[in-house]
């Protein structure tokens, strides 16, 4: 017997495993180096995380009596991008949290994938913030200087712990910023590697981008958000970011906090972004002009993972506004 | 060569699959014992026997008409006996009432001879070709004749030739211009004729370089100051075989939804329809044939074949030395496009392209899972439709409303299931959304 079923019956080759997959595959590298820069507890967050996230999905899922799809790579990019929002030196407990956060709550709750409305891993960092303020903030480390990998392992964070470019230049000004992490080229050259203060997996440029560039040459990411994204922020950094009116440093503001991470890696995550490209470049733009805008005159030092939180419900506004161009419609839209 | 032409948006590329047949020439099959003659071949009203059971009928005669509505007449593809009427395997009505005819194995197969069709005027040569039983083979069989009087009130100025061939597997137009261009082309000067237009294009795509090649030097020998036949080379892009794609390819002109092509000034026939017009008005032949690519991994001999109307798609697996252990799916048309059947014992039509039998790495019946809002079946959507809204719509059960985003426009060329990571069966939810919204 054989079998029977809809046209087309060829299809290409593309799934959302492979899609999945490949994304968590283009996270690797930055986590490979925020060892080196950071230590080995990196990657032992990173673990915690993703293991707790494929956990709270199938035990979510199992308790909802949905079909358990852990294999699909989702729970585990989400677990990764977790670990890479937060400070290096926090208790392995905060991911846990936060994976339930994310997964139980902004995920699955909320329909399970597809249907949820906010990037999950940038609710559990939004939740970790409000919960552990203090840990979510001064839990940074200084990047290692020779490759002891192992040296923060086990210190007790007090001991060592320091501010983020984005956070001494905020509180303390340019002065100190220039002191602290250098001026010219060689503080560019840092930041473009990643050998900085921030969170897991936001501080290399460098890698970020090369992991962004083989997901548009793969065709699963289109330019429009990243380019929206980092566009606005460096155009509105230029703008407002100095002491005077143009005299920002739009190179440093798109290499410092995690702005490439958020451009290439959270706003443009197909379930939570606008899906024609004329609501991506408007959503780009907002998620720059509000990641600007919380940078500079909001609350906190890094702004990203607000501005792409409060963009989310936007989208589906967005692509009700802009549709497709049709090819040529009926009179009276077919009713 | 002229420049490469296509439509500006959606279209995706499945992977071409042709070589199997692309090399083999047509192959006439012998004549079955049996065949079974569904009287609805094409869209419109099926045709009423004018036969009854145990009538000797010759090869070409008249077996069946339609009396109202629209509709061509129906011919005997073989002399034989009628032995009854009775209902058939149809891969998408499930079964059709047909005529089954036992064939007369001791008959010479009739001659045709070629008329001076010139002199006929444009009436007459119309006549030739409904009298023929002519509809479009292409796929869709809509009644040559009704094609070819546009309503008066849209001058016509172009006439296409579909030589796109887009579907994956199937080369059986490719063959016939390759193995008969001269009569594709002369075809195309009595539709010129009969439209009273001059200008003629022949969109062949680009991985068919011979066809080009062929086609081009048989439209150089035949066009003259009054009529131009020219081959236009396109891109390589599904769904370029549909019309309103290939009129935007060709012409730029957008036909306007529910519009006839005609709307815009343009007539479109597939090439081998043109070479059934040219049977119809310069043999005096009628359509009862078919040739057809009979292709993939499931089956031992892939071909391209001339075969009557009525022969069972059992008794081509046969002489072809039947199916291979790898068979998972037989599909009637084109992967993209055709239907899966359970069955073998179901008559080829005069609009049946192809028959697939495909391997179980030729095709993808993974489950489906949950849209993701990639939107790739925005993209990948010829028509600028929104197949993910819709599949939402119909599966939160309010198909009714999915009129907004298109649905009434689809024409099912299943870009936006090709594409869609998440293997959603988009084409089956926008039939759905059709069926129920109209109710």
């Amino acid at each position: 017997m054989w079998k029977v079923s809809i046209s087309p019956h060829v299809k290409s080759g593309e799934s959302v495993e492979k899609i999945m997959w490949t994304v968590v595959a283009c996270l690797v590298p930055p986590l490979v180096l925020s060892v080196f820069i950071f230590g080995i507890q990196t990657l032992l967050i990173t673990a915690v995380s993703v293991a707790s996230c494929v956990a709270v999905e199938a035990a979510t899922q199992k308790a909802m009596g949905r079909k358990i799809t852990i294999t699909d790579g989702s729970a585990v990019i989400t677990g990764m991008l977790i670990a890479f929002v937060i400070p290096p030196g926090v208790s392995p407990l905060l991911p846990i949290l936060g994976a339930v956060m994310a997964i139980a709550i902004g995920k699955h709750l909320l329909g399970g994938i597809g249907y949820n409305i906010f990037n999950p891993a940038l609710l559990a960092r939004a939740f970790l913030l409000a919960t552990f303020p203090v840990a979510m903030t001064s839990a940074w480390l200084p990047p290692l200087s020779d490759l002891a990998i192992f040296s923060y392992l086990g210190t007790p964070i007090d001991a060592i712990a320091t501010a983020t470019p984005l956070a001494v230049l905020k509180t303390q000004g340019l002065a100190v910023f220039s002191d602290q992490f250098g001026v010219g080229a060689n503080l560019y050259t840092n930041f473009f590697l990643g050998w900085r203060p921030g969170s897991i997996g936001e501080t290399s440029g460098l890698l970020i981008v090369l992991g962004g560039l083989y997901l548009l040459y793969r065709g699963y990411i289109t330019w429009h958000i990243p380019v929206s994204v980092i566009g606005t922020i460096a155009l509105l950094s230029w703008c407002f970011g100095g002491e005077s009116l143009f005299s920002g440093d739009p190179l440093l503001a798109v290499l410092s906090g995690g702005a490439l991470l958020g451009a290439f890696f959270m706003a443009n995550d197909y379930v939570t972004c606008p899906t024609t490209k004329t609501s991506q470049l408007i959503y780009g733009v907002g998620v720059g002009a509000l990641t600007v805008l919380i940078r500079l005159k909001g609350g906190y030092p890094e702004g990203i993972c607000y501005a792409i939180l409060l963009m989310n419900p936007v989208s589906p506004v967005l692509d009700g506004f802009f549709k497709p161009k049709r090819f040529a419609p009926l009179q009276g839209g077919g009713k | 060569m002229s420049s490469l032409l296509t439509f500006p948006k959606g279209g995706v590329h499945p992977p071409a699959s042709k070589g199997l047949t692309a090399n083999l020439a047509i192959e006439v099959m012998p004549v079955p014992d049996e065949l079974e003659i569904i009287l609805g071949q094409h869209i419109g009203a099926p045709c009423t026997p004018t036969v009854t059971p145990k009538d000797a009928v010759l090869e070409g005669g008249l077996i069946g008409e339609v009396t109202k509505g629209l509709g061509v007449p129906l011919h005997a593809p073989v002399t034989g006996t009628i032995k009854g009427f009775g209902m058939s395997g149809h891969p998408m009505r499930v079964s059709a009432p047909s005529i089954t005819i036992q064939t007369d194995t001791e008959a010479l197969p009739v001659q045709y001879s070629r008329c001076d069709w010139q002199k006929l005027s444009k009436e007459e040569l119309l006549a030739k070709v409904h009298a023929a039983g002519v509809i479009g083979i292409g796929g869709a069989g809509f009644p040559s004749h009704v094609k070819l009087s546009p309503p008066p009130d849209n001058p016509v100025d172009t006439l296409i030739l579909n030589g796109a061939e887009c579907e994956p597997y199937i080369t059986a137009d490719h063959r016939q211009m390759l193995e008969r261009a001269q009569e594709i082309v002369e075809g195309a000067l009595v539709i010129l004729k009969i439209l009273g237009i001059k200008k003629c294009f022949i969109g062949i795509e680009n991985n068919k370089p011979d066809a080009i090649k062929t086609m081009t030097e048989a439209a150089a020998a035949a066009s003259t100051p009054e009529h131009t036949v020219v081959v236009q080379p396109l891109q390589v892009k599904y769904p370029q075989g549909s019309e309103k794609q290939l009129i935007q390819a060709i012409t730029g002109r957008k036909v306007p939804g529910f519009a006839l092509p005609s709307a815009v000034g343009v007539v479109v026939h597939n090439v081998s329809t043109a070479r059934a017009i040219y049977d119809a008005v310069v043999l005096s032949k009628p359509l009862y044939e078919k040739v057809m690519t009979i292709s993939g991994k499931g089956i031992k001999r892939p071909a391209n074949l001339l075969v009557k109307v009525g022969t069972k798609v059992s008794d081509i697996v046969e002489y072809l030395g039947g199916v291979t252990p790898e068979l998972a799916k037989i599909v009637m048309g084109g992967p993209m496009m055709g239907f899966a059947v359970s069955s073998l014992d179901i008559p080829v039509t005069k609009t049946t392209s192809s028959v697939l039998f495909l391997a179980e790495d030729e095709i993808d019946t993974t489950p489906h899972s949950q849209c993701i809002r990639c939107g790739w079946c925005l993209n990948a959507c010829p028509m600028g439709l929104e197949p993910k809204e819709i599949a939402l719509y119909v599966e939160a059960g309010r198909p009714q409303d999915t009129g907004q985003f298109g649905v009434f426009e689809c024409f099912e060329c299943g870009c936006c299931a090709y594409v869609c990571p998440a293997k959603r069966p988009l084409v089956q939810f926008i039939r759905l959304a059709k069926m129920k919204a109209k109710r």
